[in-house]
């Protein structure tokens, strides 16, 4: 290993315009510097072929000088385990993309400098010029750390060193000042990979045109994953490794303990670390209670509790202001524009379509808001310590608590929130499992089926049956999520066996610039990537709902009309002559003879194709069809009149005890809900699995219901 | 032999070597070298996982991960 490094001066001419990478450990403050440099010109994807955000936002370092900031997931080492980290190493090993970085600002949490560095030097190794950031100085000198930072920057080959603390904006203007220079490469690397395997080593340097040896070799090692290798390339590559039976996974190891050592030698030379052994940091003290075995799920369930009642309370207010206005467009589209197809199309199908996408915002960004801060506090590593056991008993994450539960709000935003676990298996069974939690929208469902069959009398004097009721379809959405995670943890290969091996960071307070920026972010992600889907299908349903093959609408509406000559306040009855006839009406009339087994007619058909949009259209449908008129007041004329349609073939009620129940069934499984389809394709990134999803919980809804009604009836 | 799993809360243990499996590398990467001190901090209500201080920082491993850390 070599210990002497050299510079050379770097060939890169002075551009105008630079291409950054921001790179490092997770919680070394890589997103508080991101949010500095970029503010709010910030643009967020996806990485081709992963569900993982690529994050990149433009800088202005100095007059005329511009960058594109790359965030990169965080990472420990070149050494990926998740999706998350695959993608530093694809980004810093591809210098045939044009996005491939000028330099790469490695973000070190000065408090952690040794476990910091490992990343650093591998990178600073594959001859990208790098820069060294150390934050959270502050609290680092607090504790009575001390670092001699040139004989630090002489060790790692002259690197620029720049101290920071990236949570109040000290040291952003030095480093802004440090990329306008030309940063040179270390030109000696710090960690001699080449007699790992000599041969295939230089081989593949020459024939790949690697700038290092290390480059070289981290091809070597990652071949069957980079994605910007041909298939022949990788085939060379399987073959060199073949050829000379190199056991990868020993080098990796050899080369890991040599950096350390490396490590560690220089830093007793430049760093002195505050004796601290006879003190108890904050940090531990907060451990003792947050992770104690009643404190500990006290306080994780009242947390659990607030970020519930905010998504489902506090929502509520901006959410019917988005209603208003969108409704309010609508007639105003309708009573300016002509009267025609595209005006009907615009006033009832794209406008309603939108404001069906928008009314999630104000659920997505509370939901948000609260995981940032707990994400931000390092409380949620606390939330995986204590749920880590419990939940991987069905096959879930510690990390899967959080969605699960704002499912009960809304799957939308909980499956968007998956994001967080890095294990690929474990957020693929959250992402199932997660819409079975009964969601507000099956609210409405649920208390009006429940107020048409179950009385609303006390049992032994305190309990309400309508309540016990409501609460046994809370539990149901419950089990099926449980019961479907253990079967899919048996089902579903893992690529990799799971881990935990994570760091509990030191408690800190929010800054409250990224929390914003957090919620931000996702809201429009999910309004212009899933609201394509949500917006297109909406249009579709419309469609079905207000037109019917050739003159059938209109005719059925005439002769209707005329039956009903000299009667007054037919229009509720006209609009439910048209949806009958309408697209949506002979799907409901065609699809009867699938769903009279679970004790249903052609109208509740109809309900079940238009409430694939929403679940909660089932009741706007049957005020609809049962002619109540759409701006009904309240649930009570819908319900009476339900309770008054017969069966024309008992003679009894069409709503009995077992055909409610089989409804109350199929809603709390059936997908029924357009939007999560919509997330779910685009957090899978394919359509395999919302696919799967959508035939399963249909299927199992299906049974449930038949089960249900035929045993009941 | 001693593994990291079996110390009581408050014990320090020396890392001798960590046994061969694939999580060796992310182990080592997380600064688990053979040679340092670590500390058991505490376990998680039901027992695992378990939180260990290494190298100035908290983290916290799976009982059957601690297992692999042998001790001097």
């Amino acid at each position: 290993m070599s210990t002497k490094t050299a510079t050379v001066p770097a060939l890169r001419v002075q551009k105008t315009h630079l291409t950054i990478a921001l790179a490092g450990n997770p919680n070394a403050g890589k997103s508080s510097l991101f949010n500095l440099l970029t503010g709010l010109n910030q643009k967020v994807g996806n990485y081709p072929g992963v569900t993982v955000d690529r994050k990149t936002g433009k800088s202005t370092l100095a007059k005329g000088v511009t960058a594109e900031i790359i965030d990169l997931p965080g990472t420990y080492s070149m050494y990926p385990r998740s999706n998350d980290e695959q993608v530093v190493t694809d980004v810093l090993l591809n210098h045939h993309n044009p996005q491939y970085p000028d330099a790469v600002v490695v973000v070190a949490d000065l408090n952690n400098l040794e476990r910091n560095l490992l990343l650093f030097t591998q990178i600073q190794d594959l001859g990208i010029p790098t820069v060294l950031v150390l934050n959270m100085a502050d609290l680092a000198h607090k504790r009575g750390l001390k670092i001699d930072v040139s004989r630090l920057s002489q060790a790692f080959g002259n690197v620029p060193v720049v101290k920071m603390n990236a949570r109040v904006g000290q040291g952003v203007d030095e480093l802004k000042e440090v990329l306008q220079t030309t940063i040179s490469k270390s030109t000696t690397p710090f960690y001699e990979v080449y007699p790992l395997a000599p041969e295939p080593i230089a081989e593949i340097k020459h024939q790949f045109k690697c700038q290092t040896y290390y480059e070289a070799y981290q091809l070597l090692q990652h071949h069957s994953f980079l994605k910007f290798l041909t298939g022949a390339e990788k085939a060379q590559l399987v073959q060199l490794s073949a050829q000379s039976k190199l056991n990868l996974s020993a080098l990796q190891i050899e080369e890991t303990k040599a950096r350390y050592q490396h490590i560690q030698s220089i830093l007793d030379e430049v760093l002195i670390l505050p004796d601290e052994s006879n003190s108890t940091p904050l940090s531990e003290k907060i451990d003792k209670i947050v992770t104690h075995k009643v404190w500990g799920y006290l306080i994780f369930f009242s947390i659990l509790f607030l970020v519930f009642q905010a998504i489902f309370a506090w929502a509520e207010t901006p959410m019917d202001l988005i209603d208003v206005t969108f409704s309010q467009l609508s007639e105003l589209v309708k009573n300016n524009l002509p009267a025609g197809v595209l005006t009907n199309l615009l006033a009832e199908g794209i406008l309603p379509g939108i404001g069906g996408i928008v009314i999630f915002v104000p659920q997505i960004a509370i939901l948000f808001i609260f995981i940032a801060i707990l994400e931000e506090t390092g409380y949620m590593a606390r939330v995986v310590f204590l749920m880590d056991k419990i939940m991987r008993k069905v096959g879930l994450n510690g990390r899967s608590v959080v969605p699960l539960i704002s499912g009960l709000a809304c799957a939308v935003p909980a499956i968007m929130a998956t994001r967080s676990i890095d294990n690929w298996k474990d957020r693929l069974i959250t992402i199932f499992v997660t819409p079975f939690m009964s969601c507000s929208a099956r609210l409405p469902v649920y208390t009006i089926l429940i107020a048409l069959v179950v009385p609303d009398k006390p049992l032994w004097g305190f309990i309400n049956l309508q309540g016990l009721t409501l609460m046994g379809m809370y539990l149901l959405g419950f089990l099926a999520a449980m019961l479907s995670a253990l079967a899919m943890k048996y089902i579903i290969r893992a690529q990799k066996s799971g881990f935990l091996v994570m760091e509990l960071p030191t408690y800190r307070w929010p800054r409250w610039g990224n929390v914003l920026m957090a919620a931000l972010e996702k809201s429009k992600t999910f309004v212009f990537e899933a609201g394509k889907v949500i917006l297109a299908v909406s249009i579709v349903l419309w469609v079905l709902a207000s037109y019917g093959p050739d003159n059938r609408m209109e005719e059925a509406a005439q002769k209707f009309t005329a039956q009903h000559q000299g009667d007054v306040n037919i229009e509720n009855d006209l609009a439910s002559v048209r949806l009958s006839n309408s697209y949506a009406g002979i799907l409901g009339k065609w699809i009867e003879p699938a769903i009279r087994p679970l004790g249903y007619d052609w109208k509740i058909g109809i309900a079940l194709v238009t409430s694939f949009a929403a679940r909660e259209v089932f009741v706007g449908t049957m005020a609809t069809l049962y002619s109540v008129g759409a701006d009904f007041n309240d649930d009570s004329t819908i319900k009476s009149r339900m309770r008054s349609e017969v069966n024309p073939e008992t003679g009894g009620p069409r709503y009995t005890l077992a055909v409610a129940f089989s409804l109350l069934v199929f809603y709390a499984f059936a997908m029924q809900c357009m939007s999560t389809v919509a997330i779910v394709y685009r957090e899978t990134n394919g359509w395999k699995w919302p696919i799967i999803q959508t035939v399963y919980m249909t299927a199992l809804a299906y049974v449930s219901a038949l089960i249900i009604f035929q045993t009941l009836s | 032999m001693k593994t990291l799993d079996q110390l009581k809360p408050g014990e320090r243990g020396l890392i001798a070597n960590i046994t061969s499996s694939d999580l060796t590398i992310k182990l080592l990467e997380m600064g688990l070298l053979p040679g340092k001190t670590v500390r058991f901090n505490f376990r998680a209500p039901f027992g695992d996982p378990v939180s260990i201080q290494i190298s100035g920082y908290s983290l916290s491993l799976r009982l059957d991960e601690a297992h692999l850390i042998e001790l001097a």
